[in-house]
């Protein structure tokens, strides 16, 4: 039925510098579009300015089979309107066109998809054949194994389901195409970038995880946390409950509605465990809560659980880890 | 300038989603449903931009059974205009909500789109982007700040490790984040005025668009369950756990 040859593009994200670690993962997803047991050609397609860095990094990537880059200032701040458009139009010899679900394939992705006049499957975290993936609805509450009818199927990656691809010490890919197609971004203008000052890795990216809610009781109290974390080079969430207390702004909440984290370690402290919570974190790897409340939710998920005053707890285990 | 705002009806966030024991979705019987969080920050979104004498007309949609005007009725009761009901049975796919949405938008020359990011429940986050990409209008997904300057918008967007602005000309599509605003609860009397307000249903055939699936869900499963843990008498052994038997630190 389908008379495009099968074959991957993996759209790569990154800063003109370095490919980014979802990228990794998103092309390691890549080698999981099998038929016969093999997988079906990766295309990695880089678009940027200057991005030369990148293609270097990206020739060393195993299972690479060509790269086709396009290099012009037009494309320097990956702006949605003409990226998504030249990606369609590149993308319409493959029959599956993934991206890393970051902020980056979100925002793109759908509109590449609907270009192509095509549904998109997101947050894929798990590859079973050339038209089924298994992707979490309900933030994680439920699991659906979806079937896609389309000529092209285009997904975004859950980078916390896969693995980083191996990469050589030296150059293993030799095809790589330059591609001169220039799109203009019409209406939309690139003002300005706030990459977050704070020394902590970002929520989303972070190994581990310090979270604190209602528990601590006030805003001063959260340093506790935030002390933690530094410690052990994480990154801070918060509850629902510690946000709407204002002892943290919004931009920190873990939960359904908010960041959702699978992080090696999570270290919820003084939070009692709401659902809504929960389906934020319960995929992190080991989880370890701290509450005064023995019957607090939390400690239904949590690997390791601990019982006690908060403002006993942590000074102790800032000295001992 | 009159702002569009589209709206689904979902379960209640703080409801513990179950899956059915067949397999074929999760229980929506006798479950607590709502307007989804981030629809709610869109309607909130546009009704300050109405009270800052920026927009004129909020117009709400929704699509789905007659049950999301109940979510409509909420949102002219936060201070919504009008609205219109897309009735269908089964809640579309992103693609046709975009194409349905498409044809509301040039009908009514919305100058301003303003769509959560994302549902609750099917945790898509594609309408927004395919709105735009089929109206070939620049987007501001992911907005955590909006700002209308004459025939352009300002738009603050929360992008993995930081912020980003980009200026957008009108008309706009913008996707919503937690950070944009923090919705009102409405008022008794405005709920009662709600009651007032105008709302027209409409079917997918007016509009002529498709709500064809090329999605199938095969089957809806319950994640593997977390193994319940051991506690900890202190923290010497929690620590300890910690380096040596998890060796996560």
């Amino acid at each position: 039925m389908e008379n495009k040859p099968s074959a991957t593009l993996v759209v790569v994200e990154h800063d003109n510098q370095s490919l980014s670690v979802d990228t990794l993962r998103a092309l390691s997803a890549a080698s999981q579009v099998q038929q016969d047991g093999a997988s079906l050609p990766v295309t990695a397609l880089l678009v940027g300015h200057q991005c030369s860095l990148v293609l270097d990094e990206l020739k060393c990537v195993q299972g690479i089979s060509q790269i086709v880059v396009i290099d012009a200032a037009e494309y320097q701040h990956a702006l949605a309107e003409n990226q998504s458009t030249l990606i369609a139009e590149v993308g319409r010899d493959y029959s599956h066109i993934l991206a890393p679900a970051s902020t980056f394939g979100k925002n793109l992705m759908p509109r590449v998809a609907a270009l192509l006049d095509v549904g998109q499957l997101s947050d894929v975290i798990a590859i079973e054949s050339l038209d089924t993936v298994v992707r979490p609805i309900y933030a994680g509450n439920a699991l659906a194994r979806v079937r896609s009818d389309d000529a092209t199927k285009v997904m975004t990656i859950r980078s916390s389901a896969f693995d980083t691809i191996d990469l050589s010490d030296s150059p293993v890919v030799e095809n790589v195409v330059t591609l001169e197609t220039v799109i203009n971004a019409e209406h939309s203008e690139f003002v300005s970038q706030q990459k977050a000052e704070s020394e902590r890795p970002e929520l989303p990216a972070a190994n581990v995880v310090v979270s604190g809610g209602r528990g601590l009781g006030s805003k001063e109290n959260f340093a506790l946390v935030e002390q933690l974390a530094d410690k052990l080079g994480g990154a801070i969430g918060a509850s629902r409950a510690a946000v709407d207390a204002g002892f943290v702004s919004n931009d920190l909440q873990v939960g359904q509605t908010g960041k959702i984290v699978a992080p090696q370690l999570y270290i919820a402290v003084g939070i009692s465990g709401a659902i809504q919570h929960l389906a934020g974190m319960k995929d992190s790897k080991v989880i370890v809560a701290i509450n005064s409340d023995p019957e607090a939710p939390i400690f239904q998920v949590a690997d390791y659980g601990l019982v006690g005053d908060l403002f006993e707890i942590m000074p102790e285990l800032l000295e001992k880890v | 300038m009159k702002v569009l705002v589209a709206i689904k009806r979902v379960i209640d966030p703080y409801v513990k989603v179950r899956v059915k024991s067949d397999g074929s979705g999760v229980e929506t019987n006798n479950v607590k449903m709502t307007m989804n969080p981030f629809c709610e920050i869109a309607v909130e979104e546009a009704v300050r931009l109405k009270e800052a004498g920026v927009a004129e007309e909020v117009l709400v949609v929704s699509i789905g059974d007659t049950s999301c005007q109940e979510q409509l009725r909420s949102a002219l009761a936060l201070g919504a205009d009008r609205a219109i009901h897309i009735d269908v049975e089964q809640s579309p796919e992103p693609l046709a909500v975009a194409k349905l949405l498409k044809v509301v938008m040039e009908q009514e020359q919305a100058q301003l789109v303003l769509l959560g990011k994302q549902s609750i429940d099917t945790d898509n986050n594609q309408v927004a982007q395919m709105l735009a990409a089929l109206s070939n209008r620049p987007q501001g997904t992911f907005a955590s700040e909006v700002k209308v300057e004459g025939e352009t918008v300002l738009v603050t967007r929360e992008i993995d490790g930081g912020l980003e602005t980009l200026k957008l000309d009108l008309p706009a599509l913008i996707s919503t984040d937690l950070r944009l605003n923090e919705p009102r609860y409405a008022s008794l009397p405005n709920i009662m005025k709600a009651k007032k307000k105008p709302l027209s249903v409409m079917t997918p055939d007016f509009f002529g668009v498709s709500v064809e699936r090329s999605q199938q869900v095969l089957e809806v499963m319950t994640p593997p369950a977390r193994k319940a843990g051991q506690m900890v008498g202190s923290v010497s052994e929690l620590v300890d756990k910690l380096k040596n038997e998890a060796k996560v630190i």
